[in-house]
């Protein structure tokens, strides 16, 4: 496994060609590096856990040191990856999911200025993250975590002339931001008190010395929460991953799929060991994580645009994960992480398919009939919503969502209480997509919705890109004539494959009701424990939670589908979104943390630093400034130059001295 | 032999310095300034002889040689200094040479 670092290291090596080197390269070069680079860290992947199916090592893991980072005294962080299971599915999940999204890319961004910048960029996202993943040391996945950060901000505002894309870019950077200071706050103590940072001897030392519950172990793992609650947008520091949309569709398929908001639930499951000392964090991550579930899915219930949908969909899933995370189901979090990018990145590409076909139109309400314009983009994006909703012939989604209903089913009395709002969770996920699934696609083509101010229709103020680039509009026509028809070639292989994964994805895990498989579940066991099981339920009991649960999933369809009529009618009839009742705009402003976050955040410290910018401590330091330009201009005559007056200045001064010698 | 009473030994050292200084202030070539510097330098050496006299110590002829000493000193660097600069200004006006601000 001595090659291991290829995989990290190859799209890091396109990042570095295509930052050179892009400018003066053809569009079809630039797409083969950025696209072949991944696509050979794909074949490196494929194969490093090939190696390890075959032949598992002993201990569960290999670790290959590259070299020491620092060295000082007994602290001596070094630069290793590690490859065990955890990190063998993480691999598998972000290179070949960011293999599809490079290759949709290549099209999707055709004739798009930048185009070498947007693959740089990419190249570096997925090679953070892959360092992030396969890092054997928390300094080194610290150094792909913020990696990950940057692209999330350099992609975001890709399309930086729009002032308000580079707003959402500064916001995500900014909150995730909270998210990395908690965590390095973390790092430090867990280097500190345990003096390492590997990985595994963090989690071997921990449990040794730290006893359950203790402050210690509580404080590290509220710590390393912190940053997974940033980067993988949760409650309350969530509110960057709608106005992330603001990027080009892969960039959003890449951040909620494959890579970025996943960094936090691996790092939770990375970390696990210190989780199970300390249950109290466990269990706020289970009430994060549903709240995050219902804040978010209620959310999704009410946005106009489309991708907005989705992120607040994102931010629902990843709850789920938490709430797995938080009742100790790791490998159910990892499954439903590997699932959800499956359909979330399927829906993203499908979308960006759509939005391009109605010319970077993001508002639902103005479009509507695709089903017949785009009916291939009409199938996957279904097969990815039902997989989303947990509903057949798709098993991705309902695999990986039953295992971790289940599983918080068995965590006790409280669990069952955690078991009702995850369902009620199910059912408003599929209210919301089925809302979004018949407005876009059903019906007849609307055009423009009735309301003037398109722009105004999008709950954060998100509008659809401008239409300052004019080349990309220049595309479009090409590519509205292309998707007249279809995605095209190399946009619909991608959708193709991700649709296939999301069918057959749940035979990785399937639930024991319908036979069992439990093969992600058993390949995970060597680095993430089965976790604690208040006690097994009787199969019956399995079933007929699974039957509560998908009923509630098909009983959002006609919900869905009522609530996409009614809304249709408010938006296009009665004067737009401002007309829809005052709990709807409430939901579509992502329940007012903005509103919130806006008033006792922002608007402060903006203030404060307004009041700061004129404050005593600048007085005193301009003060002296003044004071000495002052002194400057009074004496800069006696240094003339002129020996004589020199001479007399000293003749002058030494008089002075002898009358006060004599005199006083 | 009748000593010269020791107030106007100390006139005249005071003389010839305030002469000197003046000559500093006064002269712009820069020989010159040199010359009168040395002659406040002979001042001070006349004091000290006056006052070795008058307290009759030799510890104020003692001084003198020192001072002729690092006169001797003084005026050979002083003169080899205003000699490289003749040489490369062909000047020794010392406001020209200094108030101009240039090296």
């Amino acid at each position: 496994m001595s090659w291991m670092w290829l995989i990290p290291a190859l799209p890091l090596l396109g990042f570095l060609v295509l930052a050179v080197l892009g400018r003066s390269m053809h569009w079809a070069v630039v797409a083969a590096v950025g696209t072949g680079s991944v696509g050979l860290s794909m074949l490196a992947a494929v194969a490093a856990v090939w190696g390890f199916w075959v032949s598992p090592p002993a201990g569960g893991s290999v670790t290959l040191t590259l070299w020491d980072w620092v060295r000082a005294g007994s602290f001596s962080p070094s630069v290793s990856l590690t490859l065990d299971a955890l990190s063998a599915v993480m691999i598998l999940v972000v290179t070949v999911i960011g293999f599809l999204i490079h290759l949709y890319s290549v099209r999707f961004m055709a004739g798009e200025e930048g185009y070498s910048r947007f693959f740089a960029y990419m190249n570096l996202f997925v090679g953070s993250m892959l360092l992030l993943v396969l890092a054997g040391n928390l300094l080194l996945l610290y150094l792909g975590w913020e990696g990950v950060g940057l692209c999330s901000y350099l992609l975001i505002g890709f399309w930086y002339s729009d002032p308000e894309n580079g707003r959402s870019a500064r916001k995500a950077f900014i909150v995730t931001r909270i998210g990395d200071v908690a965590l390095v706050i973390g790092l430090f103590l867990i280097a500190t008190n345990l003096g390492s940072l590997d990985i595994q001897e963090v989690a071997r030392k921990a449990t040794a010395s730290w006893a359950p519950g203790s402050a210690i172990a509580v404080a590290a793992a509220a710590l390393i929460l912190g940053g997974a609650v940033g980067k993988s947008a949760q409650l309350p520091l969530h509110t960057w991953l709608p106005d992330a949309m603001a990027g080009p569709s892969p960039v959003s398929a890449l951040i909620h799929a494959a890579t970025m908001v996943t960094a936090g639930v691996y790092l939770i499951a990375r970390t696990h060991a210190l989780f199970v000392l300390a249950p109290d964090v466990m269990t706020a991550t289970a009430i994060i994580g549903l709240a995050g579930v219902l804040v978010a899915g209620f959310s999704a219930l009410a946005q106009t645009n489309i991708k907005r949908v989705l992120a607040y969909s994102t931010m629902s899933q990843l709850g789920y994960m938490f709430l797995a995370l938080g009742v100790g189901a790791w490998s159910g979090a990892i499954f439903h992480l590997v699932t959800h990018a499956f359909f979330k990145s399927l829906l993203f590409l499908a979308a960006g398919v759509v939005i391009l076909a109605m010319n970077h139109e993001h508002d639902i309400f103005a479009m509507g009939g695709l089903a017949r314009k785009t009916p291939y983009t009409f199938w996957t994006f279904l097969l990815g919503a039902l997989a989303l909703t947990a509903l057949p012939p798709t098993t991705a989604g309902f695999a990986s969502k039953e295992l971790i209903l289940s599983r918080v089913w068995e965590s006790g009395p409280g669990g069952r209480i955690l078991w009702v709002l995850g369902v009620l969770g199910v059912f408003v996920t599929s209210v919301y997509t089925f809302r979004l699934l018949f407005t876009v696609f059903g019906g007849e083509p609307r055009g423009a919705p009735a309301h003037g101010s398109g722009r105004g229709a999008h709950g954060g103020g998100h509008g659809p890109k401008p239409a300052a680039h004019g080349s990309a509009a220049g595309k479009e026509g090409l590519a509205a004539g292309r998707d007249g028809r279809q995605a095209g070639v190399v946009m619909g292989v991608p959708l193709a494959i991700l649709a296939v994964l999301c069918i057959v994805g749940g035979f990785l895990d399937l639930p024991r009701t319908l036979g069992g498989s439990p093969f992600i579940t058993r390949f995970l066991e060597t680095s993430l424990p089965a976790g604690t099981r208040a006690g097994e339920m009787p199969l019956s009991t399995d079933s007929i939670l699974q039957i509560v649960s998908e009923a509630a999933s098909l009983l959002g369809i006609p919900v869905g589908w009522l609530v996409s009529r009614r809304a249709i009618r408010v938006v296009t009839q009665t004067g737009g979104p401002a007309a829809r009742p005052a709990f709807v705009r409430f939901f579509s402003g992502g329940m007012g943390f903005d509103w919130l976050y806006e008033r006792a955040i922002v608007r402060p410290f903006v203030w404060l630093w307004n009041v700061n910018k004129r404050d005593a401590a600048d007085r005193i330091s301009d003060g002296v400034g003044g004071l000495s330009m002052l002194l400057s201009r009074a004496f800069r005559w006696t240094q003339n130059g002129r020996v004589r007056w020199y001479a007399a200045g000293v003749a002058v001064g030494a008089a002075l001295v002898i009358a006060a010698a004599v005199l006083l | 032999m009748a000593s010269v009473p020791f107030e106007y030994g100390l006139a005249v050292a005071g003389i010839l310095f305030i002469l000197g200084l003046a000559g500093v202030l006064v002269r712009r070539n820069l020989l010159f300034i040199l010359l009168c510097v040395e002659i406040m330098l002979n001042a001070a050496g006349l004091a000290f002889i006056v006052a070795g006299a008058r307290w009759g110590q030799a510890d104020g002829q003692v001084m003198f040689i020192f001072l002729l000493s690092m006169a001797a000193a003084e005026v050979a660097v002083g003169l080899a200094l205003i000699l490289l600069l003749y040489s490369r200004r062909k000047d020794l006006d010392s406001d020209a040479l200094g108030g101009s601000g240039r090296s």
